[in-house]
């Protein structure tokens, strides 16, 4: 019936397995090395601070300043992570603390339903509601002229993009929280509220702090949704309503390109080597926090 | 309880409703606006056709070169993703059992690949076409997406296979069967269902994602013929179209957009329905 006999068949198995498993566990490594080769031209020829902190742009006569684009990226994340931390955690805590189950059973698939849109879909649903909203009425409103298109929209369509992480990881951590805790306080005399402002928040700190850290390192490597509702204008924003460019925008736009201007290639595989380390380094810190909180 | 304490209360737990409805409001609004556009402007030419000539300026065609490019290259990314991915799983969880340390560094260096960015994907998966000397092909995209999704096809597998309890393992065992058996046919029989939905959950990222193609598979009006031709895919679709100034394109992109929300969807909801269907062929403990 078959063509080895078992121990043959295990062999292979076990040499498939194996392979496969160097494969992976070497891939976060041959991504950083990959990138840092290709970024090697441009690190000899630039020091890491100037091509952090130049602001100037300007590939055709070789200035490679990508200021603008780290403080536009920083500023659309960090504004989304405004919009959406409280959200979700006002949303977790209400699902797990005072609904029935069965509403958790309605939000699994909302939640599923918004993590599987694809950043294509949100940019285009940006354009066509958040970009306009800001330039008819918001703009107006504040008494600024814009076009829309601008750090706010792009944070906004960002920050409804990673809610369903955020709170997938929220509701998992309050869960994971003993009702033992909440009773024992209950007892005493606290109110619901006081129990989760003294006793819950505190217990689930850390969980919170990596569910946040995970968001952000998503947001901060978000691409086609922010290219196509941030303006790409490089320049330094000064307000919410300006347009600005961010470092993933930057390597998207420029792909076809850069193989016609020396050293632009190497440039934006420097982009893509950023982007790479930050991810890395907010994944790996927010690993800990989760650690912790599972300790305790 | 005072009075401010009560004010507190009330405030907080009314805040939360808002938060809640906010997150269901906006999902609401992203469906309608999607649906809302999309189907008045979708049509049957446009699903059957390629693109003519003169498509870009609003003359006739259609976008099934990226139906079926995208298609043709989320398929072949899931299934090497699944090659590679499913024998990594169940060995985590059949011969590592015994070794938490060594596991914990594997999931951890897997959630880390997870949280990478795909544009980085992207951009390694160009710098690696242009070091094996591939033009933008079928075959740089399928590979380039494949890394992308194997994180996530790993540990979704991983988190149903570390489910399955010590007790059938040992109960193989001691029937004689050697750890790779126990792998292949005891564990990924007892998973079945979380197994496929891992697999149709890669394929939706994979389907969905732009940022990882944008360099590697390229983009042509033809339909894909063959791993080394250029393939067009739905999502740079949409984004090709919408950033035209011509009305009627950027109608077809909505369409396109529609197609492509509806093909995640159904892959997602097939998911669910299939999850429950081979619940049957699961032992019980």
């Amino acid at each position: 019936m078959y063509l080895l006999n078992r121990e043959q068949r295990h062999a292979v198995n076990y040499t498939w397995m194996i392979v496969s498993l160097l494969m992976v566990a070497f891939l976060p490594f041959l991504l950083f090395f990959g990138l840092y080769l290709k970024s090697v031209l441009i690190l000899h020829d630039y020091s890491l601070t100037d091509l952090i902190f130049s602001r100037i742009w300007k590939p055709s006569s070789g200035k490679f300043g990508f200021y603008p684009f780290i403080v536009g990226s920083v500023w659309v994340t960090l504004v989304a992570m405004l919009i959406t931390a409280p959200v979700c955690l006002l949303t977790s805590i209400y699902v797990t603390q005072y609904t029935k189950k069965f509403f958790l059973r309605i939000m699994h698939p909302a939640i599923d339903i918004l993590a599987g849109i694809p950043s294509v879909v949100y940019g285009l649903w940006g354009i066509l509601v958040i970009v306009p909203f800001i330039s008819r009425y918001l703009g107006p409103w504040m008494g600024v002229k814009t076009m829309g298109y601008s750090i706010l929209a792009a944070s906004f369509v960002l920050s409804i993009m990673i809610i369903p992480f955020i709170l997938n990881i929220l509701i998992e951590v309050f869960r994971s929280i003993p009702m033992e805790l909440k009773e024992a306080t209950l007892s005493l005399g606290a109110t619901e509220w006081q129990t989760i402002k003294h006793v819950l928040i505190k217990k689930a700190l850390p969980g919170i702090i990596a569910a946040f850290g995970f968001g952000l390192a998503r947001a901060f490597g978000e691409t086609m949704a922010v290219l196509m509702v941030v303006g790409n204008v490089v320049r330094l924003p000064k307000s919410l309503f300006d347009p600005g460019y961010t470092l993933p925008a930057l390597i998207a736009n420029n792909y076809g390109e850069m193989l016609s201007i020396p050293k632009y290639d190497s440039a934006l595989m420097f982009a893509a080597l950023l982007l790479l380390a930050v991810s890395l380094f907010f994944n790996l810190v927010m690993h800990f926090f989760i650690v912790r909180f599972n300790k305790y | 309880m005072t009075r401010t304490q009560k004010i507190e209360e009330k405030f907080f737990k009314l805040l939360m409703i808002v938060a809640t409805f906010f997150i269901f409001a906006v999902l609401a609004i992203i469906i309608y606006s999607i649906f809302e556009k999309g189907l008045k402007s979708i049509s049957w030419e446009m699903l059957t056709q390629i693109p003519h000539g003169g498509y870009y300026y609003g003359k006739g065609g259609g976008i099934l070169n990226a139906i079926l490019g995208s298609l043709s290259l989320a398929f072949g990314a899931t299934v090497l993703a699944f090659i590679i991915g499913l024998p990594v799983a169940l060995y985590l969880n059949v011969f590592l059992i015994r070794h938490k340390k060594v596991i914990d560094v594997i999931r951890f260096l897997l959630d880390l690949v997870w949280g990478i960015p795909s544009i980085v994907y992207g951009a390694f998966g160009f710098s690696l076409m242009i070091f094996f000397g591939l033009q933008t092909s079928l075959l740089a995209g399928i590979l380039t997406v494949t890394l992308f999704i194997l994180p996530i096809m790993i540990r979704s597998m991983d988190e149903i296979l570390r489910t399955v309890p010590i007790g059938l393992q040992e109960a193989a065992y001691s029937l004689g069967s050697n750890k790779s058996e126990i792998a292949f046919k005891i564990f990924t029989r007892q998973s079945i269902s979380g197994i496929i939905t891992a697999v149709l959950l890669s394929f939706g990222r994979g389907i969905g994602d732009a940022a990882a193609v944008l360099f590697t598979a390229g983009y042509t009006d033809h339909l894909p013929n063959g791993l080394l031709e250029p393939v067009a895919t739905l999502p740079l679709s949409i984004f090709f179209q919408l950033s035209s100034p011509v009305a009627e394109v950027q109608n077809r992109a909505y369409a396109s957009a529609l197609v492509l929300t509806l093909i995640i969807l159904i892959v997602s909801l097939f998911s669910r329905g299939i999850g429950k269907r081979y619940h049957k062929t699961k032992i019980n403990f």
